[in-house]
């Protein structure tokens, strides 16, 4: 079982490619979590790219980039998949929200947050609510086979908006 | 937030688009687009649980169109509400799941003509956009109810997170009864 980082906790930095370069050894775009201070952000952690489950979850949340940006956020996909399989992915689907890869060291970024699964090497279904400072203000662990949908999400960015604390 | 169940945040009424008796021991809302495939998989499934239930169930279908990836999932979801006010949602709904290939503009004024809704008045609510604001309103009830892809259900108020295939939807709702 993982041990998911809680709300109050300041979310661990981290530097991870969101583009594929032109080749193997070229970085491409790096995203770094603590360049995004000043607005919210949503990490949405999921097993793999192309598996259904994931793919309607990330759908979903394309379809709600707007209602984000209402709410002063930017939601990120993170899993284990390469920015080359990302990039695919992305393109095939026409999602215009980023994909992170934790791919090299494999899932260390899902390691600092406690979602990555030993037993089977991929990345479990979380999500991390995240504020302007930097602190995790919801976090959520969901069974692997169930999407979570954006609810709980929307909820807790309007809390931040709101000023409501819970920790 | 301490309440992490996804139940409907806009109840059933006799607004929304039903079938059978919304005080039915059952009630079964969906929430899809008619440019998915899944929802068009769910279409017949429905219908056999439907006609096996009978008066035992209300069926509730809510537009949740998924418009960034399908291209004609809003209009049609626009175009089953100009249906609807001219009394003809029903009709018009199973038109579209049977038809899931021919969404464009042209075939919505095609089905909706073919039902003998108005042709002109048909065109000029569905380009000027009549019933964005009540399709936005339907998806937004269902992002909020923690609809997290189509089809998603509802079974009395909460979200189904079970298979929908006919026999494991059928046996889940087979026991509420």
């Amino acid at each position: 079982m993982s041990n998911i980082l809680s709300a109050g906790t300041p979310a661990p930095d981290f530097a991870l490619q969101s583009t594929a370069g032109t080749s193997a050894g070229d970085a491409g775009e790096m995203v770094k979590l603590s360049d995004l201070k000043g607005k919210n952000v949503v990490l949405a952690f999921y097993p793999a790219d192309w598996s259904a489950v994931c793919g309607d979850q990330l759908a979903l949340y394309n379809e709600l980039i707007p209602m984000f940006e209402k709410l002063d956020a930017e939601l990120i996909g993170i899993s284990v998949d390469s920015a080359f399989c990302h990039q695919a992915f992305r393109e095939n689907r026409e999602y215009k929200i980023r994909l992170l890869a934790d791919f090299e060291p494999k899932g260390e970024v899902a390691r600092k947050y406690g979602v990555y699964r030993e037993q089977d090497g991929f990345t479990e279904r979380a999500l991390f609510v995240i504020d302007a400072e930097g602190v995790i203000r919801w976090s959520y662990l969901s069974p692997m086979e169930i999407n979570p949908g954006a609810n709980h999400i929307l909820e807790a960015l309007k809390e931040i908006k709101e000023g409501v604390h819970h920790d | 937030m301490t309440d992490l169940g996804n139940d409907l945040t806009v109840p059933v009424t006799e607004d929304d688009h039903l079938q059978g008796n919304i005080d039915a021991a059952l009630v079964l809302v969906e929430y899809g687009d008619y440019e998915c495939v899944h929802c068009g998989r769910a279409y017949p499934i429905v219908k056999k649980i439907q006609q096996h239930l009978g008066k035992d169930l209300c069926f509730v279908f809510r537009n949740f169109p998924l418009s960034q990836s399908h291209p004609h999932a809003e209009h049609a979801a626009e175009a089953s509400e100009i249906a609807d006010a001219g009394g003809k949602f029903w009709e018009y709904h199973d038109v579209l799941f049977e038809n899931q290939d021919a969404l464009d503009d042209s075939s919505l004024a095609t089905h909706a003509a073919n039902l003998g809704l108005d042709e002109e008045g048909f065109q000029n609510e569905l380009q000027g956009g009549t019933y964005e604001d009540k399709v936005q309103q339907s998806f937004m009830s269902g992002v909020e109810s923690g609809v997290n892809g189509t089809p998603s259900f509802f079974v009395n108020g909460s979200r189904y997170d079970g298979d929908w295939e006919y026999e494991p939807l059928m046996e889940y709702l087979s026991s509420l009864r």
